[in-house]
């Protein structure tokens, strides 16, 4: 009698169940191709494109592109990671500076050098000899300020890492965990590129006695506690500095409810440091030549100047103009901190444990 | 009791103990010292305190401030009852990234208490207990208030009768009665903050950390799996533990108690302590329940005409190829078939189990069923990379994966709500339909049918819900280029610019809007002895 109960139940479900799954299996279809027809690129969360300048790539190659975004940053790369042997894709797109040594260190990429990597500016080429990666875009991690407070207090806003640990601005910074926000270990990776492997300790002491505070994420920092951003403004922040990126302003003015004529918030140019993405393609990548095509579209003039406005980053190639707004609210930080991929890969994970019990404990 | 068996063991199972064994295992060999080193270390040892106290302390406020809720929903009748048990039950389903954000409305600096008092709580451990009372207060309220309402009010009425004190009689006759209830809904709590993240990484700040936290650092910023597999260990047993404490308590509570209905035992407000009493209640549920709600609402609709709802239909916003609202058709397409998997997986569970004949190995994997609310959504997500990638299986890019990922967390709350009800079907009842000549179909469809029906849309309800909410697994998935809702929401919130932020605040809205409209036609459709939650 049970028995029958058991098949009774189980039909009556999976007759519920089955339209659900139908009507989804067009679906399905649709995604199984892994032909040579098709390039597949994985990437983080922010990887975009204009519809019609991906249209332009495909037409003019013949191939189809699929996208796997694969979580933020640091996701996107160890899950390539784990999966090297067999990827899900042909090329991968959003490997740091920060995170470039885990990358090659493990040989998720195999040597391709792109058509155009010769018209890459001189400044972010790396890995010369055996060309596994290639620079696609660049940008900088800085301090931002609210223009409103500091014209109110007749205050000149800090310009350098060291100003910000002057007490003319006591309590006012606001900056991201470095052991889980990428601009926190950017701004983390500048000061120690500027004081040294030996000196940065002691500045964040300073900046910890000059009351320095440090929340888990960038939404955290920018949109609650920044006085500077629209909406931190409306949630009532209180600190008119905050660790964000240069592209950071523009974006106040490109997505505002009212375009304002000049930004509300500005960059310390002083506190910046370089952040390149870079791309290459995968080991054991199935279609391997339409990876190689998709790498020399990333470095063509069509993307390049396409890049900024989708994904708020500077161009690498050179002479690829960048959107008048763009440049005009948010120029390139003049002289950023920079520091070579071995260095970061040899010190990162031991400098943000002591940063950890340095500034949080 | 086979296919849900398969279901388990392929897709949470086998992907689990392939991402613990690429940390743990090294030329072939289980690498347990690992073990020893990872949970001496003093850091890891502080997240081990933390996790174990807040959640003690979530569970002890949650009950504090829940159970009169409870009582007041199961023995008081008042204009608007249903709405507010659903109302209720939203935070429950909401993703934490979105009401993380408007929590700080309440707790944070220019928040209510700030206003009132100059309270201020963010980045102190209160702030986190009282998010996990807003998360958590739809399970005290449905399970023990379920039970509640079910309890025969006569016999405390008869204890008075005979004399002893109001205090005492609740003591002595309907406290005992409670008893397992409170205690499974307890258990519950503590599972669920035990292994809370959203809450913990937006509300906490930087110095607090949970297991779940830190196994998701581990694992998805310093890519050391060797310990994130000792954490993922550490995390399964003590959850496990749990687990099967409350797998045994709701046993107990299943076996000795008479019930009546509901609707029989509910009356208006009497005398001035009764009164008193629900507008507490109200007052707490407006106070830490509908606030930050509103405050999100409220949000949405600051830009001048819908603004921001409308931006939502625009492709050429930027964050997006696609319009953001087309996300809320993937969200409903992809829970119409998570809950398709979940109902009939968890059905057939459930099914199972409720054979009076049933063994100690089913009732086991009661227990084993529930284990997936438990393991940290990296470890799953990572999991399915690696072990789902060859064909028969290779699933990883395949569409299907999102539903059946956010089916394991849906299953659990199927055979939750099925359970009771199916265990209380009178197998005379189908005995004498098949003698009378019934096929077995047709005894299904008049005998069993329509007594389960509503238990079924319930859980079928709450299947959609989690689903719908779900962002943890759905996030570690590579998809095609389409976002759910709380995916959309969290990708719209990593962006400056007040347009972005206003849209994340109308996707949220929405996403409330649609998952309390599930929930209120589950509380048409609520009915006896139905479930847990």
């Amino acid at each position: 009698m049970h028995n029958k109960t058991l098949v009774a139940v189980a039909t009556g479900l999976g007759l519920l169940a089955l339209p659900a799954l139908t009507g989804c299996g067009s679906q399905g279809a649709k995604d199984s191709a892994a032909d040579s027809g098709t390039v597949t690129l994985v990437s983080h969360d922010s990887w975009l494109v204009s519809k019609s300048v991906m249209k332009d790539f495909e037409k003019r190659s013949g191939y189809k592109v699929k996208v796997l975004k694969s979580g933020d940053a640091g996701q996107a790369v160890n899950k390539a990671l784990l999966t090297k042997d067999n990827p899900q894709g042909d090329v991968f797109f959003g490997v740091d500076n920060t995170l470039l040594s885990r990358a090659l260190d493990n040989g998720l990429f195999q040597s391709y050098e792109p058509a155009g990597s010769d018209r890459v500016l001189p400044g972010y080429r790396v890995d010369q000899d055996e060309h596994r990666v290639t620079p696609v875009d660049t940008g900088d991690i800085c301090v931002n300020y609210d223009k409103a407070y500091f014209e109110e207090h007749r205050l000149t806003p800090p310009r350098t890492f060291a100003d910000l640990a002057e007490p003319a601005y006591k309590n006012l910074l606001v900056t991201e965990n470095a052991s889980t926000s990428s601009p926190g270990l950017g701004f983390l990776l500048g000061s120690a590129a500027k004081f040294g492997k030996d000196g940065w300790q002691d500045y964040w002491k300073k900046l910890k006695e000059n009351g320095v505070k440090v929340v888990n994420g960038w939404e955290q920092a920018y949109y609650q506690e920044f006085s500077g951003s629209s909406e931190g403004r409306k949630a009532g922040g209180d600190r008119p500095l905050v660790v964000s990126y240069a592209s950071s302003p523009p974006a106040e003015v490109i997505y505002a409810k009212k375009r304002p004529d000049t930004a509300p918030t500005g960059v310390s140019q002083g506190t910046c440091f370089r952040q390149t993405e870079y791309a290459g393609l995968l080991s054991h990548a199935k279609n391997a030549k339409g990876g190689k095509a998709f790498l020399d579209f990333l470095l063509t003039k069509e993307f390049q100047e396409d890049m900024p406005l989708n994904m708020f980053v500077y161009p690498v190639r050179e002479g690829a103009a960048v959107p008048p707004d763009f440049a005009k609210y948010g120029p390139q930080a003049e002289n950023p901190e920079t520091m070579a991929p071995g260095t970061i890969a040899a010190n990162r994970d031991s400098w943000v444990k002591s940063w950890t019990s340095l500034v949080l404990r | 009791m086979a296919l849900p068996a398969v279901f388990f063991a392929v897709f949470f199972a086998w992907p689990v103990t392939a991402i613990v064994a690429r940390g743990l295992k090294a030329d072939g060999v289980w690498r347990f010292g690992r073990m020893a080193d990872v949970v001496t270390q003093p850091d890891i040892r502080h997240v081990l305190w933390f996790t174990t106290w807040q959640a003690l302390a979530s569970t002890a406020l949650t009950l504090l401030l829940a159970l009169p809720a409870a009582h007041v929903f199961a023995r008081l009748d008042f204009p608007g009852k249903q709405l507010l048990r659903a109302v209720v039950t939203v935070p429950f389903v909401l993703p934490t990234v979105v009401v993380g954000t408007a929590f700080l409305a309440l707790v944070g600096r220019g928040g209510l208490l700030d206003d009132l008092w100059g309270v201020r709580l963010d980045t102190t451990v209160w702030a986190i207990l009282l998010a996990h009372v807003f998360f958590n207060f739809a399970v005290v309220v449905r399970t023990v208030g379920g039970l509640w309402a079910q309890l025969d009010p006569r016999q405390e009425q008869a204890a008075r009768m005979l004399g002893a004190a109001p205090l005492t009689a609740w003591r002595t006759v309907t406290l005992p009665a409670l008893a397992p209830a409170v205690a499974a809904a307890a258990l519950m709590v503590f599972l669920f903050t035990f292994t809370s993240f959203g809450v913990v990484q937006i509300l906490g700040g930087p110095t607090f950390s949970t297991l779940e936290v830190e196994i998701y650092r581990q694992t998805s910023e310093v890519f050391d799996l060797s310990t994130a597999a000792v954490l993922t260990l550490v995390q399964f047993v003590a959850v496990g533990t749990i687990l099967a404490v409350h797998a045994w308590t709701v046993r107990r509570r299943e076996s000795a108690l008479r019930l009546v209905a509901p609707e029989t035992t509910a009356h208006r407000p009497r005398g001035a302590g009764q009164w008193a009493l629900l507008a507490g209640v109200l007052l707490t549920v407006v106070l830490l329940l509908v606030l930050p709600l509103a405050v999100l609402v409220r949000r949405s609709l600051d830009a001048p005409g819908l603004g921001y709802y409308r931006a939502l239909t625009d492709a050429d916003g930027g964050t997006f190829l696609v319009a953001p609202l087309h996300a809320v058709w993937t969200s409903l397409e992809y829970a119409v078939a998570a809950t398709g998997i979940a109902l009939l997986i968890g059905g057939l569970a459930a099914a199972a189990l409720a054979r009076r004949d049933a063994g100690r190995l089913v009732r086991g994997f009661d227990a084993l069923l529930m284990l997936p609310l438990g393991v940290s959504a990296v470890t799953v997500g990572f999991g399915f990379l690696i072990a789902l990638d060859r064909p028969p299986l290779d699933l990883r890019q395949s569409w299907i994966l999102v539903p059946l990922a956010q089916a394991l967390v849906g299953a659990p709350f199927v055979v939750r709500t099925m359970l009771p009800v199916l265990r209380a079907v009178d197998g005379r009842l189908r005995e004498a339909a098949a003698v009378l000549g019934a096929s077995p179909w047709r005894v299904w469809r008049e005998v069993d049918l329509p007594l389960v029906r509503r238990a079924l849309l319930i859980a079928a309800g709450f299947a959609f819900a989690v689903s719908l909410g779900e962002f943890g697994a759905t996030v570690f998935i590579a998809r095609p280029d389409n976002p759910t809702l709380p995916v959309a929401v969290a990708r719209l919130l990593s962006r400056p610019g007040e347009l972005n932020y206003g849209q994340a605040m109308a996707l949220s809205t929405i996403l409330m809007v649609v998952c309390a409209a599930a929930l209120l036609v589950l509380e048409r459709l609520r009915t006896d002895r139905t479930g847990e939650f």
